[in-house]
């Protein structure tokens, strides 16, 4: 068994041969309907989603809860949009700077642990990665003074640094592994016999190659930057904090308004979904890096 | 002079991100493990030194015997969330494995939920799970009514027992595909030779997964369970949006949140370390390992 952490990008290699593939037409059926009926359960809070957000207040009821809405309204997509709107261009200005600073340190970092190495290297990045698995309330109760005491205001900005700093352990992983795996050791080597130094090779030799650990990274921290709520708990509130905050507190309530919920938490959820839908091939790539495997 | 040359550059690189996480990792650990020795109940009182006082408090002196309610609804969780998960992905995988039609299709919709809050699907999931039954039924309990399977109804997380066992499911919902697709990469990763040689050899089908295919995955099967288990340790966002703060539901995170609230730093600083250290007995010596077999390379 390797241990190399999964290569960062793996493109879901396609099946092997189709030898393997000489079911029974028995077989195949019962491998269709199950898939299908996993789909239905899966699909299942999807279509509670969608249906209840275009359903009105008195349709809320116990009957026919399932059902399509009689006459389908946007009221609540209103209401929500009113609580949630402010909260969702906020928490791009939260999403944007944490995926792109992250991404930078991470490809820094992997570099130098993968192909300008040291010695204890090695236990360097063992100590970078154990960051990644810390429960945060561990660091919370400091870190939040810590944060005023920098001058940082809750809302957004403190948020983007947390996230850029907690974020390191997992880009570096994903770069480490990625170079790792595709920049052979040798283009390295050639790059400083030629007397390119750190920087030159970097620049010159290392970030022409690294567009799809960048667009792992990027996906992976704007993702986790946009759902987090923890952090956003801790050091914001709903007048400066993310679309998750607001979202808690629309949905939150003792008797809550499950139409104007539903439609907030579509609202909440369609931007990482278009990031998903359209980079979809390199999420799962960036789903692997996730693993360190062994 | 001239090693220093070599490696100077690249440590110089990585310090700022070192320096960063030696403070905001490492450092404020230390710290907040100071917080959890000291006798800061309040948020003027002094923070001197304790022991391990605040401790041996959470174990046998909380009331109610409320932390080790909390960790007993996070063994519960933990135990369903990862069962369920493991079983859900590896038998997806399974399907999916030997070439379906539109297996993209499958895939990439298995997945989705992944792609969303934990925040956003505890709103569909409070409402899924909604506890009345009989002619008050909502959500699921709706859809056992009208299918005649109304012995199936259940309170879901209201129960006061094994509430938490439903407490699992959206996590199991929103995190199934995510381990069916790092199973089917280690799948997929699987030399063709080997299937090949087992089925030339006669293996039958069952043979073949049960003797060739599944000891090929029990790497995998170590990462996923470190993911899993990591992932329901810190389990705080999914219980907020579904139940919010309730005794019935707490887990030492949401214990954490509750116990700030009072400024009982002391206190919710024990808790965190306990949480970190039920983290570290895990994560570590996989760390460890996973470096020793790396260097043994």
């Amino acid at each position: 068994m390797t241990t190399t952490i999964e290569p960062a990008v793996t493109v879901t290699p396609k099946r092997t041969t189709s030898t393997v593939n000489r079911r029974s037409p028995v077989g195949r059926f019962i491998t269709y309907l199950l898939l299908l009926v996993f789909l239905l359960i899966v699909l299942m809070p999807a279509y509670v989603l969608i249906v209840t957000s275009f359903k009105s207040g008195r349709e809320i009821g116990v009957n026919g809860q399932w059902s399509l809405p009689s006459e389908w309204t946007f009221a609540s997509w209103n209401k929500a949009w009113t609580a949630l709107g402010p909260s969702f261009f906020r928490t791009f200005e939260l999403a944007i700077p944490v995926a792109v600073i992250s991404s930078i340190l991470g490809a820094a970092n992997g570099f130098v642990l993968s192909r300008w190495r040291f010695p204890g290297a090695d236990i360097v990045f063992t100590l970078i990665l154990f960051g990644m698995f810390i429960p945060y309330q561990a660091v919370m109760i400091p870190l939040r003074q810590i944060v005023q005491e920098i001058g940082l205001p809750p809302g957004i900005s403190t948020l983007v640094f947390v996230h850029c700093v907690y974020g390191i352990p997992i880009c570096t992983l994903i770069f480490r592994n990625y170079y790792a795996t595709t920049v052979p050791i040798e283009i390295i080597e050639a790059s400083r016999v030629d007397g390119a130094g750190l920087l030159r090779t970097f620049w010159s030799v290392i970030l022409p190659v690294s567009a799809p650990g960048f667009v792992v990274t990027v996906i992976w921290q704007f993702t986790s930057a946009w759902n987090d709520y923890l952090f956003a708990i801790f050091m914001s509130n709903t007048r400066n904090g993310p679309i998750t905050i607001a979202l808690n507190a629309l949905a939150g309530a003792q008797s809550p308004d499950y139409a104007a919920s539903m439609a907030g938490a579509l609202i909440a959820s369609l931007p990482t979904l278009v990031v998903y839908i359209v980079l979809g091939r390199w999420f799962i790539g960036g789903l692997m890096a996730g693993s360190v495997k062994s | 002079m001239s090693k220093l040359r070599r490696w100077g550059p690249g440590l110089l690189l990585l310090s700022p991100s070192l320096v960063v996480l030696a403070i905001f990792v490492y450092g404020l650990i230390i710290w907040t493990t100071k917080l959890s020795l000291s006798g800061k109940h309040s948020a003027i009182d002094e923070s001197k030194f304790v022991g391990l006082k605040n401790f041996t408090d959470l174990f046998t002196n909380d009331i109610n015997d409320r932390f080790v309610h909390s960790l007993k609804n996070l063994l519960i969780f933990t135990v369903v969330f990862m069962v369920g998960t493991l079983i859900l992905g590896l038998f997806w995988a399974f399907l999916l494995e030997r070439g379906v039609r539109a297996e993209g299709i499958f895939r990439s919709i298995y997945l989705f939920p992944m792609a969303i809050s934990f925040v956003a699907s505890g709103v569909v999931w409070r409402w899924l799970m909604n506890s009345g039954t009989g002619d008050q039924a909502g959500g699921i309990n709706a859809i056992f009514g009208k299918l005649h399977l109304g012995f199936l109804e259940s309170t879901w997380w209201t129960h006061p027992k094994w509430g938490m066992a439903a407490m699992a499911m959206p996590a199991i919902w929103q995190l199934s595909g995510y381990v069916m697709a790092l199973f089917l990469a280690g799948f997929r990763g699987i030399p063709a030779e080997l299937r090949e040689a087992a089925l030339v050899d006669g293996a039958s089908t069952f043979q073949l997964y049960r003797r060739v295919l599944f000891p090929q995955l029990t790497p995998t099967a170590l990462s996923v369970m470190i993911i899993l288990g990591h992932m329901s340790m810190k389990m705080f966002d999914l219980i907020m949006s579904v139940s919010g703060a309730q005794w019935i539901t707490e887990v030492p995170a949401v214990y954490v949140w509750q116990t700030l609230l009072t400024s009982d730093y002391a206190k919710a600083a024990a808790i965190s370390i306990v949480l970190l250290l039920l983290v570290a007995i895990v994560i570590v010596p996989y760390l460890i390992y996973n470096n020793r077999v790396e260097r043994s390379q």
